[in-house]
């Protein structure tokens, strides 16, 4: 895996720096993939926090399979769905550590779906990052349980078909009916303003595990050009225009 | 020497609980002992049934296929496991609840009228007790007050001094009559 | 001090008492009794009992439990122990310590709750996908249940392989006296620097089973496969029994293993000079000590409640130097001393 270097050229002033809490490892995500944007934005707020060396992470079986490549933080490799079991098993075992899971759509809400309800039924106090880009984009783009109503898929190719398939699943809603979890919501980034709403929730979910309020859940409305063949550009243009009816943003459930 | 005991009835008899407490007893005068139960949806089907094993060596196979001694609670049971008893062997059974004894000449057949002295105790649930009683003396391997030793032990906190005196006579009465 | 014990709760005690800290369960017959004495003991004496929505979680858990350097195990029975096969083999590959109980139950499918031993192959030859072993150890009583559980705690830790426990119905619900071990006091069990307690002062450590690259990957499991030698040249343990003058070896392993201690004492009684072994690792299997006995023992008949799978090891092991006859009953049906008696009868004697 390459190796980025930063060096800061004489007379320049770093105003915009990798955070600690990363490697130097090159993300593996494709340009323009939403993930590069979320994966930072939780090493920011690892910083922030200043819990580096207590935070123990759970990588999926997804794009963000690489995720205990990129952090400096100890990283559990869960099998594909099973995050939210292993995250257990890690604050179970040692509640004093702060556990995060940072799944997709086809590891948190089809094959890991019992996983993550039960988790968050149970009120676990850890932390999940969703990542909802419609789409499988590991294995080339088939049908995700998030796949919006007539959005082409390889395993969809005349398009998603609700009446053999079924409609996108609202994983948020489904969760924020449950009592155990403290906090759900969802967010994008494709824009600044939307990047800072995110960061903010995602530190909400990380400060609501420091305070033992239980189960917190950001899921993050992203896009994934290289499946949906289209640009970086139209890439924030699709969640906002496309992805944003069938999932609207907020929060879904606040505990306080 | 390896003694098979095969305990059997209806589920709610206690069959479960006087092996236990034989093999209890067995236990702390020395002796090696398995308890196997019946298990599962048979359980809360209504039959239960366990075999012990006392031995002086350590237990081979906690499975008997000839036991040398049968209790049979109930008709049942006697039908299912009566055929089985080595010959030599004794066949306890409930003649309150069992009108035919069992048609075998080569085994001691031992009727005991196990829910009638029980009630005549005044507690209808001591007729296991009245059985357990009975095998002890039959056993000849250890004295009665090993097994109300082992009964007080085994009801634990659910031994209410009056439970524990009713089964202390139910014991006395199966052992004496045998 | 002796007590009464029934199989699955000396297997919990015993576990507690190796410092298990964390049991994740799913609820099965003929195992209920273990989860049920965690449920009631762990607790209390400072451990965590979770009972997890499912058997592919519940093994999850014990992956993060583990991965988090405690002494963790999950129990079950064969169907619960299929579901769980995904999560094993990734214990395999992430290098992770655990005890995985399989109170065995007659299969495949849904089958029934009676003895059996149809899971051989599934434990001793994978289960779940890749190339990996798992330590395999066949209790045969109620004591020697207690006693491998704990041993399995120390080699799992020591080697970095999970172990597994391979009971059946039938040890899992029986009561004898046993002894327990004494317990082992936390500090003792020896540290776990790869474990995931925080990168505080050290690089991060990484649980996982995944490299995109093969011949990095291949270098990861040659490492393994040393270790699995190692456990090979280390680990094997077995009984024998009667065999100095035996015409006939029986072979058997577990709950079978003890009833032809029976089918022994009953041959011997009748002059027929038949033997026992009785392996107590299944993986690492027994091989060379029974190759050595096969220099001299001219039959060795294998029983098991299977078609015969620990059979194909014996013939493995055995290599041709002598007969190798099988005798099995399947469907949770457990032949008598007597039935086992009039097949030996069948090989020696005549």
């Amino acid at each position: 895996m390459s190796v980025v270097k930063t060096e800061v050229p004489a007379g320049f002033v770093p105003v915009y720096t990798r955070p600690k809490s990363l490697s130097e490892k090159r993300f593996t995500y494709c340009p323009g993939c939403h993930h590069g944007i979320i994966t930072r934005l939780v090493a920011e707020v690892i910083d922030e926090l200043g819990i580096q060396e207590r935070t123990v992470g759970v990588a999926p079986v997804g794009c963000a399979v690489f995720l205990y490549e990129f952090f400096r933080c100890d990283f559990a490799q869960a099998a594909h769905g099973r995050a939210c079991a292993v995250a257990t098993g890690i604050k179970r075992a040692n509640p004093d550590l702060i556990v995060f899971t940072y799944q997709g759509d086809g590891d948190l809400a089809a094959i890991g779906t019992a996983e993550t309800v039960h988790a968050a039924n149970r009120g676990e106090n850890i932390t999940v990052i969703f990542v909802n880009n419609q789409i499988y984009g590991m294995t080339g783009g088939e049908m995700a349980p998030t796949t919006l109503p007539g959005m082409r898929t390889v395993t969809t190719p005349e398009g998603r078909d609700v009446r053999l398939t079924g409609y996108p699943l609202k994983m948020s809603e489904m969760l924020a009916q449950l009592d155990g979890p403290a906090y759900i919501t969802r967010q994008a980034v494709f824009d600044v303003r939307h990047v800072q709403m995110t960061k903010k929730a995602i530190l909400k979910a990380f400060r609501n595990q420091l305070e033992g309020k239980g189960f917190s859940l950001v899921e993050v409305v992203a896009s994934c050009p290289t499946n949906l063949r289209i640009t970086p550009a139209e890439g924030n243009r699709w969640v906002r225009e496309q992805a944003l009816k069938y999932f609207p943003l907020g929060d879904l459930k606040v505990r306080d | 020497m390896e003694i098979g005991v095969i305990f059997a009835g209806f589920g709610g008899q206690g069959i479960l609980l006087a092996g236990k407490v034989l093999a209890q007893a067995a236990m702390e005068r020395g002796f090696e002992v398995t308890w196997l139960p019946s298990y599962g949806p048979e359980m809360r089907g209504g039959t239960a049934n366990c075999t012990v094993v006392v031995a002086d060596e350590p237990v081979g196979s906690p499975i008997v296929d000839r036991p040398q001694v049968l209790v049979a609670m109930n008709g049942p049971s006697l039908e299912r496991f009566g055929p089985r008893v080595a010959p030599g062997g004794v066949i306890i059974f409930n003649s309150s609840l069992v009108a035919a004894p069992p048609n075998r000449r080569d085994v001691r057949i031992l009727p005991l009228p196990m829910n009638e002295i029980a009630q005549e105790l005044g507690e209808a649930r001591a007729a296991n007790m009245v059985g357990l009683g009975a095998v002890v003396k039959v056993l000849g391997l250890f004295p009665l007050e090993a097994v109300t030793e082992a009964m007080a032990k085994e009801l634990g906190a659910r031994g209410r001094e009056r439970l524990l005196a009713v089964n202390r006579q139910a014991l006395l009465r199966g052992f004496s009559l045998a | 001090m002796k007590v009464l014990m029934r199989g699955n709760e000396a297997m919990a005690e015993a576990a507690i008492r190796a410092g298990c800290r964390c049991y994740f369960c799913y609820p099965i017959t003929p195992q209920g009794e273990l989860v049920e004495y965690m449920a009631r003991h762990l607790p209390r004496r400072g451990g965590v009992f979770l009972q997890a929505e499912s058997e592919v979680a519940a093994i999850n858990m014990v992956y993060g439990a583990a991965a988090a350097g405690v002494r963790t195990m999950t129990s079950s029975s064969s169907p619960g122990i299929s579901l769980k096969m995904e999560g094993i083999s990734y214990l395999a590959g992430a290098r992770l310590p655990a005890v995985i109980v399989n109170v065995m139950r007659a299969g495949p499918g849904l089958g029934n709750i009676a003895p059996a031993q149809g899971d051989y192959f599934q434990a001793t030859k994978g289960g779940g996908h890749g190339d990996y072993r798992l330590i395999v150890l066949a209790p045969s009583t109620v004591q020697e249940a207690a006693e491998l559980v704990m041993l399995a705690f120390d080699l799992s830790d020591r080697y970095r392989v999970p172990a597994m426990i391979l009971a059946d119905g039938m040890l899992g619900q029986m009561m004898e006296p046993v002894e327990l071990p004494e317990p082992i006091p936390l500090e003792r069990i020896p540290p776990k620097p790869w474990a995931l307690s925080g990168a505080k002062g050290r690089d991060p450590n990484v649980a996982s089973s995944f490299d995109l690259d093969p011949h990095r990957f291949r270098e990861i499991l040659r490492a393994l496969w040393d270790v699995y030698r190692e456990i090979e040249r280390n680990e094997v343990r077995w009984e024998e029994y009667e065999t100095e003058d035996a015409e006939l070896v029986l072979v058997a392993y577990g709950t079978m293993g003890r009833i032809c201690k029976t089918v022994v004492r009953r041959a011997r009684k009748e002059g027929l000079r038949v033997g026992l072994f009785r392996p107590i690792t299944l993986w690492p299997f027994p091989s060379e000590p029974l190759r050595k006995l096969a220099s001299r023992v001219p039959v060795f008949l294998t029983v098991e409640l299977s078609a015969g799978q620990m059979w194909e090891d014996v013939r493995l092991s055995v290599e041709g130097r002598a007969k190798t006859p099988f005798y099995g009953e399947l469907g949770g049906v457990v032949p008598t001393p007597d039935e086992i008696l009039s097949e030996v009868k069948k090989h020696v004697g005549g």
